[in-house]
């Protein structure tokens, strides 16, 4: 006998392939933000939840900084493929030498830059849409943001002047040159994400995993020693046992020290966690209203 | 006064235990006038069932330094947006997740202010349960009667009225009994059939988590108590299938041969429960037939129920796109372009009678013209007002309308998701109502018996 009741993860799934199904009915162009990162590995199996046996009807895209973790890139490349799907990257690296993104001097992250190479990338492939794997949990400005986000014409998002988004009923209407962000993911919390990988068997990079690396304390975190972060001459180097919770840049991860090796580990581990999974990143700490700003200057 | 101290924070919420795999969820937004203290409260249910973290008390610190001149806001953390916490007030809806042992909770913040009533029913659309909070000192007004009409109106299942503010009444049972009688004045008007009544006090979290020592003659449960157990059977519709077809799945050169002719629907069903082999109809085609396959992902499956989504392949080639509805042949839906329903205006620009719009129902978008504004609800008295000129921004009302193409239609309160429709305006895309629609006055005809292959 059926009992016909979904358990938590199961409501949060059909409420995704929904959103990912009024995608592919209402838009012409959209595209799935794809990481390589969980969240986007999670969107990714719903893609094929979605829209299995046909092809996933949406290309992949990627905005790739050029401080990403090479793990990472790695990975994201490979999935793509298992899939079938088509992978576009677009780089922070071209789009300043095109001059679509120009550095402030001396800056040195290319998480504000990400925004003009991503903005020049929707006009590039007219995408009227792209399904990011932003979760509402994540950060108080997200915590307020719709599953259909309406952007302008500039990519803006307006916080304060939102479409009303009532039952399951999206609006998806736009009129040219506007966009709009879906984030099918938005009621999944960190744990869920995990919960969901290890239920579905999901494969993601090895760094999320516990490892061996090279790190130096900064503003409060290990960061990873890289080409791009170099130890400074007074900094002590120190080899660590660790792995990452949430992957940005490579100057702005801040690693965690863990013995995790499996999904049952990382689970654990969450379930004890004193912090939440932004503390770890640099760039969301520098304002109470950092992301909200990145938002509404056409952040993903 | 236990907030105003942040090192004591801390140490309350050193070794919080965290929950294991949860089994269900609970969605419940929160409503009632600016200054109820709606968002304090999900500061202090967030709190007390040690479900915030370490960075996020550190947040709230910083803040109390910087602006709250060393008071923790319990408040801020819920009013994310930059406008938000310069004016003290919550302008949309913040979302927030939190579980226990035994539930698993989705947490609408909804604002307010009256000109934020379309982010309430936002917020409150998907909610199995409304709080909505009273300050003890000023009793029901207007936007408690408001919000529970709305509350009534989206026929949200359960209701808790939180009375707030408790210590600022002296604790007074007496107080709370009149508040109590207030509304149990007006409910009898409304549609709630389960109703709690909670005496609390948000700022310092008697009654929140914790049983308050100051209430002895309270004997019910505390609001997370009660939020843990509330019994939310079954929120979704198991009578009559309805499968509104969101895409047709045809795959593109399959490798694999056997899915050359594949043709599936997919969709998330909105009702009832399907079986392989069983008959269905195809609306609007209006053409018997048969489910040849529920396919999945995860494999074909035997049977499927609302709220899955799954993709339908039929035994017979038939005219099905998106924006048509499988239906089983029992519990009839409506078939109609003439509609009757309730609806919440949402916008500046008021409704008058003749103007267009488009209308979204399931995943079919028509031409909608309104064709008559039947009444106007008073919200302070509940009273309704006839044929009023015009419906204006957070106006509830009823009215009558005329749509491009029929529609296939459940009354709202027999199934949310195929009795619902919101308006968009043309030109400017801005969603405009939220439509709950009356129930058909006929079924569609049995004469589709004819159409059978
Ligand atoms: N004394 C007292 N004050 C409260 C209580 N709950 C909230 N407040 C205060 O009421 C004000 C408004 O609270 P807030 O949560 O922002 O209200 P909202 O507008 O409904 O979200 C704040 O100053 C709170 O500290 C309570 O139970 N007792
Ligand atoms: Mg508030």
């Amino acid at each position: 006998m059926q009992s016909y009741h979904l358990d938590h993860l199961q409501h949060l799934e059909t409420e995704a392939i929904h959103i990912m199904r009024e995608v592919a009915g209402e838009f012409e162009r959209p595209a799935l933000l794809f990481s390589g990162g969980k969240d986007s590995i999670c969107l990714l199996r719903l893609a094929e939840k979605a829209f299995r046996p046909a092809d996933i009807p949406m290309p992949f895209l990627n905005v790739d900084t050029g401080h990403h973790f090479p793990e990472l890139n790695e990975f994201r490349d490979r999935r793509a493929k298992e899939l079938g799907g088509k992978l576009i990257v677009r780089k922070v690296e071209d789009a300043i030498a095109q001059g679509i993104a120009v550095p402030a001097p001396g800056e040195v992250s290319r998480n504000r830059l990400q925004i003009p190479t991503l903005l020049a990338a929707i006009e590039e492939f007219r995408f009227d849409c792209c399904i990011g794997g932003a979760r509402r949990d994540e950060e108080k400005a997200r915590a307020k943001e719709r599953f259909f986000s309406f952007r302008d014409s500039f990519g803006q998002w307006d916080p304060k002047n939102q479409r009303p988004e009532i039952w399951n009923l999206y609006n998806g209407r736009l009129n040219p040159g506007e966009n709009m962000r879906v984030f099918p993911l938005s009621n999944w919390t960190e744990m869920d994400v995990w919960e969901y990988i290890q239920r579905e068997k999901l494969e993601v990079p090895s760094i999320y995993f516990s490892h061996t690396r090279k790190a130096v304390r900064r503003g409060g975190q290990w960061l990873p020693v890289s080409d791009i972060v170099p130890p400074k001459p007074n900094e002590d180097v120190r080899e660590l046992v660790v792995r990452v919770r949430t992957i940005g840049d490579i100057i702005s991860t801040g690693l965690v020290e863990s013995p995790a090796t499996t999904t049952a580990d990382i689970i654990a581990e969450i379930a004890a966690a004193r912090v939440t999974e932004r503390g770890s990143r640099a760039d969301d700490k520098s304002s109470e209203a950092a992301m909200e700003d990145r938002k509404k200057a056409g952040y993903f | 006064m236990s907030v105003s101290q942040p090192t004591e924070l801390r140490q309350t919420n050193s070794e919080a235990p965290r929950p294991a795999l949860p089994v269900d969820i609970l969605r419940f937004n929160t409503c009632g006038s600016v200054d109820d203290g709606k968002s304090t409260l999900i500061g202090r249910l967030l709190y007390d069932s040690k479900s915030l973290m370490e960075d996020q008390i550190e947040a709230l610190e910083r803040s109390a330094d910087i602006t709250g001149g060393g008071q923790i806001n319990l408040a801020n953390l819920t009013d994310g947006l930059r406008a938000e916490r310069e004016q003290g007030i919550t302008i949309d809806v913040a979302y927030r997740y939190f579980a226990t042992p035994r539930r698993k909770f989705i947490i609408a913040d909804t604002p307010g202010h009256v000109q934020y009533t379309r982010n309430m029913v936002t917020g409150a659309s998907t909610a199995n349960l409304s709080i909505v909070l009273v300050d003890a000192r000023l009793g029901v007004i207007e936007q408690s009667r408001r919000h529970t009409a709305i509350a009534s109106l989206l026929r949200i299942p359960h209701l808790v009225v939180a009375v707030n503010k408790m210590d600022l009444v002296g604790w007074s049972e007496q107080r709370f009994l009149e508040i109590r009688a207030q509304f149990e004045e007006f409910l009898p008007r409304l549609d709630i059939k389960d109703v709690k009544f909670i005496p609390l006090s948000a700022l310092n979290g008697d009654n929140v988590v914790d049983p308050s020592p100051h209430t002895p003659w309270y004997s019910g449960p505390t609001l997370l108590g009660h939020l843990e157990t509330v019994h939310i059977a079954s929120d979704w519709n198991l009578q009559g299938f309805r499968l509104p077809v969101q895409w047709v799945n045809r795959p593109n050169n399959p490798k694999n041969p056997e899915l050359h002719d594949f043709r599936g629907f997919s969709g998330q069903i909105a009702g009832g429960i399907v079986r392989t082999g069983q008959k269905v109809i195809a609306l609007p085609a209006g053409i018997v037939t048969t489910v040849k396959q529920i396919w999945t992902y995860d494999g074909p499956v035997q049977e499927a129920f609302c709220p899955q989504s799954v993709t339908v392949v039929l035994e017979h080639d038939v005219d099905v796109s998106r924006g048509s509805m499988l239906i089983g042949p029992d519990h009839l839906p409506g078939a109609s372009n003439e509609l009757h329903a309730e609806v919440c205006w949402m916008h500046p620009r008021g409704l008058q009678a003749g103007r267009k719009y488009f209308l979204k129902h399931t995943t079919h978008t028509v031409q909608a013209v309104v064709t008559e504004l039947v009444h106007k609800l008073n919200v302070s008295t509940l009273e309704t007002e006839a044929a009023p000129a015009e419906l204006n921004v957070n106006d509830i009302g009823e009215i009558k309308l005329r749509t491009s193409k029929p529609i296939v239609f459940d009354g709202y309160g027999i199934n949310r998701l195929t009795g619902s429709f919101i308006l968009i305006e043309q030109g400017t895309n801005a969603t405009v109502a939220a439509g709950m629609l009356m129930p058909p006055r006929e079924v569609v005809k049995s004469e589709h018996g004819d159409y059978v292959i």
